[in-house]
C-alpha cells in the first residue's frame, strides 16, 4: 500500500462522480434527441431513495444473493485502487496487476450472475449466459490492449504503464496508442452494458443483458448494484483517460482536473454514442467486439514491430 | 512530418480494410472503398521526394479513378441491376475477421524477412495485408460485386507496393495501370450486370452449373 495525498483524493473524487458520469452519458442523450430527459445528478436521488427502502428477498434465493451487490461494489472499488488514478501511483503495485485488474472486475461480474442464477428465473439466466458470452469476448481485446501497453513501456504493473514517464511513449507510439484507447472505449460500452451491446433504459425488453440480471434485486441491493454500474464506468473511463493523456508530467492539481474532465467527457462520449446509434442485433455484438479486438491486435502487431 | 503523416495515411488504409472486412452492407463497402481510394490517392503526395509534376498528376488521377469513378460505377451497376443491398459472405462476418487478424500478423511477419529497402518503413506489410485482406474477399464473398470490391482492395495493395517504385516508374506506366483496373472493373460491372439480367441474382455461385435452369 502506498497512499500518497493525490491518489487518495484522485481515489475519493472517482468514488464521489461516479454516479455522475452515468448521469451526464443519460443527459447528453437525452439532450442530443430531443427530449426533457432526467437531471445529470439523478442517479444519485434514485440511490438516496432505494438506500432508504426495505428489500425483498425471494424465497427461492439464498445467500449467494445477498451477497452479490456488496461483492460487486467492493470488486470494483478493489480494481481502482489497482489504477493509478491521478496519473502517477496506485494505492495497490505489483508486478502483473493489469491482470488483477480484469479478473477482480470479472469476480465482481462472476457473483452477480450467481446471484441472477440463484433466483432460478430462465429470463435472468438468459440475461447472465449473455453476459459472460460478451465478457468472454471483452477479455481478449482488453488483454491485448494490456499487452500492447507493456511493449511500449517495457513494464508489468498499470502504475508502471500508465505513471510518470509514460508520456515519453506516446511521440513514438502515438498510432498504437490511440487505436488501443479507441479500442478500449468500445469495450467500456461493452463492459458497461452500453448501447451498442446493450440498451441501459430498457427493463422488460427481451434483448437486454445487465439489467435482466438483477430484476431481483431491491432496495439497498438495489442501489449497491446500479452505483457499482456507475463506478465500474467511471473506473474503465479513467483507464481510457489515462492511456489518452498521460498525467505523469502534470501538477496534481492540474492531473485531477484532467481526470475529472476526462470523465465527463467519456460520458458525455457514451451518451452521443447511445444518441446516434441503435443496439446492434445479438449475433452482430460478437462481430463488434472482434473489431475492437482487432484495434488492439493491430496496435500490439505495429509495436512489436516498430523498432524501439 | 511527411514520415509521420505517411504513417498516419498508412494505418487508415489498413483501418479501411478492416472496415470493408466487416461491414454488412453492400454501398457502405463501397463507400469504404471509395474512402480508401481518396486515401491511395494522398501517398504519394506525402513519400518522401517533394512535390513533383508527376507526383501530383499520380495523386489527382488515383483519386479520380479510385475514389470517383470505379465507386460510382459500382453504385451504379447496383441500381440498375437491382441488387439486394446484403453483402451475402460464404465465410461468416466474424470468420472473414479472423481471416483479417492472420493476414495481419503474416503480412507483418512476411515484411520482416524482406530483403527489401524499404524494411523499417510500414509501406510494405500494409500493402501485403491490402492484398491478403482483398484476397479473403475476393473468395469468400457470394456477390460479384463485392468481389470486385476485393478486386479493387487487391490492386490498391499492389499500388502501395509500388509506391516504393514511384520515383523510377515513368508516367505513363502509372497511367497505364490506372487505366487497365478501371476497364478491369468496368468490364466486371458489365458483366456482374449481364449475369443479373440472366439468373435474376449475381451469385458467382450460379456460374458454376453450366446447363441454364
Amino acid at each position: 500500500m502506498n497512499i500518497t495525498p493525490s491518489s487518495a483524493i484522485a481515489f475519493i473524487l472517482v468514488l464521489l462522480i461516479a454516479p455522475a458520469v452515468a448521469g451526464v452519458a443519460t443527459r447528453t442523450k437525452s439532450v442530443l434527441t430531443g427530449r426533457q430527459g432526467a437531471p445529470a445528478l439523478q442517479l444519485y436521488f434514485d440511490l438516496w431513495k432505494l438506500v432508504r427502502r426495505g428489500a425483498v428477498f425471494s424465497e427461492t434465493t439464498t445467500w449467494v444473493f445477498r451477497l452479490a451487490p456488496a461483492a460487486m461494489v467492493a470488486t470494483t472499488v478493489l480494481a481502482a485502487t489497482l489504477l493509478p488514478l491521478d496519473g502517477r501511483m496506485s494505492f495497490i503495485r505489483f508486478s502483473g496487476d493489469a491482470v488483477a485488474f480484469a479478473y477482480v472486475l470479472g469476480l465482481g461480474r462472476f457473483l452477480l450472475v450467481l446471484a441472477a442464477l440463484d433466483t432460478g428465473s430462465s429470463f435472468e439466466g438468459m440475461g447472465a449466459s449473455r453476459e459472460v458470452t460478451f465478457a468472454s469476448l471483452v477479455e481478449v481485446g482488453l488483454f491485448l490492449s494490456f499487452g500492447t501497453l507493456v511493449v511500449v513501456t517495457r513494464e508489468l504493473s498499470l502504475s508502471g504503464m500508465l505513471g510518470m514517464p509514460f508520456a515519453h511513449h506516446w511521440a513514438a507510439n502515438a498510432p498504437a496508442l490511440v487505436m488501443i484507447s479507441i479500442g478500449l472505449f468500445a469495450l467500456l460500452l461493452a463492459e458497461c452494458s452500453r448501447v451498442p451491446v446493450d440498451d441501459p433504459s430498457t427493463h422488460l425488453e427481451l434483448t437486454m443483458v445487465h439489467e435482466v440480471m438483477v430484476l431481483d434485486h431491491s432496495g439497498p441491493d438495489l442501489a449497491l448494484i446500479l452505483y457499482g454500474s456507475a463506478l465500474k464506468l467511471a473506473v474503465l473511463g479513467a483507464l481510457v483517460v489515462s492511456v489518452l493523456i498521460p498525467r505523469g508530467g502534470l501538477p496534481a492539481a492540474g492531473s485531477l482536473a484532467v481526470l475529472g474532465g476526462g470523465l465527463l467527457a467519456i460520458g458525455v462520449g457514451v451518451g452521443i454514442v447511445e444518441a446516434t446509434m441503435a443496439r446492434l442485433r445479438l449475433p452482430k455484438v460478437a462481430l463488434y467486439l472482434a473489431g475492437a479486438s482487432s484495434l488492439a491486435l493491430f496496435s500490439l502487431i505495429l509495436v512489436l514491430w516498430t523498432p524501439a | 512530418m511527411t514520415h509521420s503523416s505517411l504513417q498516419l495515411l498508412l494505418l487508415l488504409v489498413v483501418l479501411t480494410d478492416f472496415a470493408v472486412l466487416g461491414t454488412s452492407r453492400l454501398s457502405a463497402c463501397i463507400r469504404w472503398i471509395a474512402f480508401q481510394g481518396a486515401i491511395l490517392g494522398l501517398l504519394p503526395l506525402v513519400t518522401e521526394g517533394g512535390l513533383t509534376m508527376h507526383v501530383v498528376a499520380l495523386a489527382i488521377g488515383t483519386v479520380i479513378v479510385k475514389a470517383m469513378l470505379l465507386p460510382g460505377f459500382l453504385r451504379w451497376a447496383i441500381r440498375e441491376a437491382a441488387i439486394r443491398r446484403e453483402v451475402e459472405p460464404l465465410v461468416g462476418y466474424m470468420g472473414s475477421m479472423l481471416f483479417g487478424a492472420a493476414a495481419l500478423g503474416a503480412a507483418f511477419a512476411v515484411a520482416n524477412t524482406m530483403p527489401a529497402s524499404a524494411r523499417g518503413s510500414l509501406v510494405v506489410p500494409v500493402a501485403l495485408v491490402t492484398v491478403m485482406i482483398g484476397m479473403v474477399i475476393l473468395t469468400t464473398r457470394a456477390k460479384a460485386v463485392t468481389q470486385v470490391v476485393g478486386y479493387m482492395m487487391l490492386e490498391n495493395g499492389v499500388y502501395i507496393f509500388g509506391l516504393t517504385l514511384a520515383r523510377r516508374v515513368p508516367f505513363l506506366v502509372e497511367a497505364g495501370v490506372l487505366l487497365d483496373v478501371f476497364v478491369g472493373v468496368f468490364i466486371m460491372g458489365i458483366v456482374v450486370f449481364h449475369i443479373n439480367r440472366e439468373f435474376d441474382s449475381i451469385s458467382a455461385a450460379n456460374l458454376t452449373e453450366l446447363r441454364e435452369s
